[in-house]
């Protein structure tokens, strides 16, 4: 059945319903039908183009959405280093961002409690800002102990991240080093 | 890398060594294959029958942390048999320049070794000059103390036998190798090299690297379409953040993190803005000063200027000689040196050496801050294993953040090209882009400063923030910012002579200049974001068919340059060593380059006004002799710090003397409690710590639990039958896992004993899944590279033992 075209299949599918079978008119081969399915599964979707957020191949990907819910991730075939391929992982993609574990609530754990508790991002952000400036303005030194200017809060230490976007990574650089933080690492140390 | 993955498929021979390309990078391997389908030689080095192994046309075994032994003995077959590519050696390496009298090297160490600080005085590992101030060459390359001749000495030592003795790889795997490699020392030949974690992962991990570069440079292929030495970097975008230097060392566009002896700009600049005296070196470091302004301009806008030396002193600055890396971080975080950490997208209490003391240190501290996409290890380590969270103190807030396809933003791949990410949906439940929470969270510490001024206000008050408008952060301002803008207007632009107005993007970093009339983020990264818009989200896939790269394809920095150094790619006159495999080409007629945008607009050295290739080097050429680093010009053999035989057979450094020695420092070398070499290493399926996929069934159920795989020999000798779950310990932790016996393991025979070799994956942890068991770092010592202090995950000792039966998995894995 190679070579049917998504017309003759239609035609053929459309005898179907008629009355024949389907493995009469087409053989054993599902391939064609495989085909028809998944582009019923994103018929009518919006795409939009974006990279693979696993290792650093940067392979693209499409993103199927309909009415703002991510329905499928396939690979992208313009993207000339992947071509349309992806591993495991990336293949997988669509049930990382659909998955039911997701974070999706500010949790917050109280000193020598063993349970999370669900908070706002309003009261989680006064209280970690809080905690940044008591931190730093206890800690902050503005001369070493030889006199010379070092300008740094010595008490947080921040690290990541790799899975950001580059506009995130030099945002939160630009944050911590206004901070006056020097301890600042990321998964390229190991 | 200095190449890009299309790239690979142009080449000749591709040596995988360091990395399983296959597993790791699966969809890179196309390129791989395909040059192979054309005839190219798949070579692939590893302690380990890998995926990548299993496509390889000559595969040879080492024992883990013996790279530099096998690649020396490569160079010395490569030197013996006089297979270099002589003309490249001589124009565009150090090869023919003269060693000052005083370098040395006896028994392990350099010249200037001081072994009580552990360190180096480097002042021999120079030059000697001519009155000018310029290198003395030989040409020749007979001069005694030239380069090519202390090389010969140096690897004189790393004989077949030698090699083999060390590196446990039989002698006539070592020669097909070498031949394979060597051969590519023709203009018409060229060889990749292709290298992950297996080589930087270890106390000489940079100078496993360094030796490969040396090969490299003697066969002339560094510069040439399917050439280089090209790092598979392990994560989307490891390399665009390791450029924007979420880094203690360094800041964005890899300039050095100011120290306190910089004590100004104007000194930061002296010492960090190397010198030339030759008129034939770019030297482009030497336009440091301009980056820098215009980085500072980027931090603090207005608030930066002339009179207050651009607000250089608004930077931290670390002590000289201060390590504020990781796992000094995690030292320091034990010593309780640090009350509140950030952490975000990463998960420490699985990734770094040694996860028991990682784990304790987070108990340390007053308040963590966890932004993820999911729970994890780190966030919730007080109810981890072996932990009693009524004891544990650490306040934790966990903050939800947005998967990729829920924001847009660039990332840039190993090849160093940007590719723009398109918004596809909105943020699930509460969560946010990454780059939001950061901005809102800038917000509340700014409004507490203003409220109340605390420490050192200035850096947080002034800096500038202005990238939300109606408090959602505009990635696109964000990277116009990092490309960067004149910030008034140019009646003439000292470089081009051209005007330039006010609030332009600059098209390149050429332009940016020292005296604060630009601004730049990251000037590695200017012209991706230019007047003519948006260069990353390009989709224009016409090739440079030679190279197979596609250069209007996304952006790639330096200048959208796609192979790096190809100014040695052409002969003297400026035409391609491999016509088939054009990079660039000088077209003497309208005198420019054609191809690939080349380092730098000026004539190739055989024509007046020519300038040396390798334009980031201070002396212009590529460093067979590299005096920058902290343990040595030239890589020498030592043993990792856990190894199984007692003496180094190369001389009486057992280990990198210049390696830093942590507390919990204890050397393990032969002890018969931890006979084995162990490895770790990553899984198709599942990614770094696992936390992106260990969430996911459909990972999970190709790749369920925690295993190591263990050679048939050790099996039995053992007593472990496939399947059988099994202890396996060192000093500082402890982890059960299914034992996988493969014949993928072989023993080494390694200075006249058998050494069993192991390996585990690292991505796996308590919380998820269940029963899945725990990270392979519970067993990873706190030890790593002299240079980089990237831990040594790659060769450490082990116990292994089977568990009684009762405690057995149910589901056993299948041999494979």
């Amino acid at each position: 059945m190679k070579g049917v075209t998504r017309r003759e299949f239609l035609k053929i599918s459309g005898v179907a319903v008629a009355g024949l079978t389907l493995a009469s008119q087409l053989g054993f081969d599902l391939a064609p039908v495989q085909a028809y399915a998944a582009e019923l599964r994103i018929k009518g979707a919006k795409e939009t183009t974006t990279v693979c957020c696993y290792c650093s191949v940067g392979c693209g990907q499409i993103v199927h959405t309909v009415k703002g819910k991510v329905i499928n991730i396939e690979g992208d075939p313009d993207q000339p280093t992947s071509e349309g391929s992806l591993c495991a992982k990336g293949a997988g993609a669509y049930e990382l961002v659909n998955n039911s574990k997701r974070l999706t609530k500010v949790m917050y754990r109280a000193p020598n409690s063993a349970k999370w508790e669900a908070k706002s991002w309003d009261w989680a952000l006064n209280q970690i800002a809080k905690r940044i400036k008591k931190s730093r303005d206890k800690s902050f030194k503005e001369k070493n102990t030889q006199g010379q200017i070092v300008n740094r809060c010595e008490g947080i230490a921040g690290i990541g991240s790799c899975h950001i976007n580059n506009e995130e990574g030099w945002l939160y650089q630009k944050f911590l080093r206004s901070l006056g933080l020097v301890y600042i690492e990321m998964e390229a140390r190991l | 890398m200095t190449n890009s993955w299309t790239d690979i498929g142009v080449s000749d021979c591709i040596l995988v060594m360091g990395s399983n390309v296959a597993e790791n990078h699966p969809v890179a391997m196309k390129w791989i294959l395909r040059a192979q389908a054309k005839g190219a030689k798949l070579i692939n080095v590893d302690p380990r029958f890998t995926r990548t192994s299993a496509h390889a046309d000559i595969y040879a075994a080492l024992r883990s942390g013996t790279d530099i032994a096998f690649l020396g003995g490569l160079i010395k077959y490569i030197l013996d048999k006089e297979l270099i590519q002589r003309d490249y050696v001589v124009h565009y390496t150090n090869a023919a320049f003269v060693v000052n009298p005083k370098y040395d090297f006896q028994d392990g160490l350099f010249s200037g070794y001081n072994s009580e600080k552990r360190s180096y005085d480097r002042s021999s590992w120079t030059f000697e000059y001519d009155e000018k101030g310029i290198p003395k060459k030989d040409p020749t390359l007979q001069h005694e103390r030239c380069i090519y001749q202390l090389l010969k000495k140096h690897y004189n030592r790393y004989d077949l036998d030698a090699v083999s003795n060390i590196t446990g790889t039989p002698k006539g795997d070592l020669l097909k190798v070498y031949e394979a490699i060597a051969a590519t020392g023709k203009a018409d030949k060229v060889c990749t090299m292709l290298y992950a974690m297996g080589w930087t992962q270890h106390t000489v991990g940079t100078q496993n690297i360094r030796a490969a570069t040396i090969v490299q440079l003697l066969l002339g292929n560094v510069g040439l379409a399917g050439g280089g030495v090209n790092a598979l970097r392990g994560e989307s975008n490891v390399q665009g953040i390791t450029d924007q230097a979420l880094l203690f060392h360094i800041i964005p566009g890899y300039n050095p993190a100011p120290r306190a002896s910089d004590v100004s700009l104007q000194k930061y600049n002296e010492k960090n803005t190397p010198k030339t005296a030759d008129p034939t070196s770019v030297n482009w470091w030497g336009n440091r000063p301009k980056y820098i302004t215009s980085f500072l301009k980027s931090m603090y806008g207005d608030s930066a200027t002339k009179d207050n030396d651009f607000s250089y002193q608004w930077l931290p600055k670390l002590d000289d000689g201060q390590n504020a890396s990781w796992m000094f971080m995690f030292d320091q975080m034990m010593k309780e040196t640090f009350s509140g950490f950030i952490c975000l997208g990463m998960n420490p209490a699985c990734s770094g050496p040694n996860s028991n003391h990682t784990r304790t240190a987070l108990s340390k501290l007053d308040w963590m801050v966890d932004i993820d996409i999911f729970e994890n290890e780190t966030g919730s380590f007080w109810m981890g294993p072996g932990m009693d969270p009524k004891k544990v103190k650490t306040e934790v807030f966990l903050l939800p953040a947005a998967m990729y396809v829920e924001k847009e933003g660039s990332i840039t791949d190993s090849g160093r090209m940007m590719q723009w990410r398109n918004k596809a949906s909105d943020p699930v439940g509460n969560s946010k882009t990454d780059g939001q929470i950061l901005h809102e969270l800038y917000m509340k510490v700014k409004a507490l400063y203003e409220k109340d001024k605390g420490a050192f206000p200035d850096p947080i008050l002034k800096i500038k923030w202005d990238y939300a408008a109606d408090k959602k952060v505009d990635f696109h301002k964000v990277a116009k910012e990092i490309n960067g803008y004149f910030v008034e207007d140019i009646a003439e632009h000292p470089v081009d002579k051209k005007a330039y107005k006010k609030g332009t993007q600059v098209p390149s970093f050429v332009l940016l200049l020292a005296d604060g009339r630009t601004s730049c983020g990251n000037w590695i990264y200017a012209g991706c974001y230019t007047e003519a818009g948006n260069m990353m989200a390009r989709r224009d896939k016409t090739p440079i068919a030679t190279a197979n790269i596609f250069p209007n394809w996304g952006f790639a920095w330096p200048v959208n340059r796609r192979i790096l150094y190809s100014r040695a790619s052409v002969d003297l006159q400026g035409n391609p060593l491999d016509a088939k495999r054009a990079v660039i080409k000088w077209d003497a007629i309208a005198k420019r380059w054609v191809g690939d945008v080349p380092d730098g607009p000026a004539p190739p050295m055989g024509i007046e006004g020519g300038r040396l290739p390798f334009i980031m080097k201070s002396d212009g050429v590529g460093s067979i002799f590299g005096p920058g680093l902290a343990d040595g010009p030239f890589p020498e053999h030592y043993e990792p710090l856990e190894c199984p035989i007692d003496k180094n057979p190369m001389s009486s450094q057992q280990i990198n003397p210049v390696i830093a020695l942590f507390n919990e420092y204890a050397s393990t070398t032969c002890d018969p409690r931890y006979p084995f070499v162990a490895t770790t290493y990553r899984v198709t399926e599942h990614w770094q710590t696992g936390l992106m996929t260990r969430y996911l069934s459909w990972m999970n159920e190709t790749e369920p639990q925690m295993f190591t795989e263990i050679s048939e020999e050790l099996a039995s000798l053992r007593g472990i039958k496939n399947g059988e779950s099994v202890l396996v310990s060192s000093p500082r932790g402890k982890v059960e896992a299914v034992a996988m016996v493969t014949k993928r393991w072989k023993p080494f025979k390694i200075a006249g004993h058998i050494v069993h070799q192991i390996g585990l994956p690292w991505c796996y942890g308590w919380l998820v899944p269940k029963d899945g068991g725990d990270s392979a770092n519970l067993l990873t010592p706190t030890i790593g590279d002299a240079n980089t202090a990237i831990p040594e995950f790659k060769s450490f000792l082990v116990n292994i033992e089977k568990l009684p039966a009762k405690k057995s998995a149910k589901s056993a894995v299948k041999g494979r």
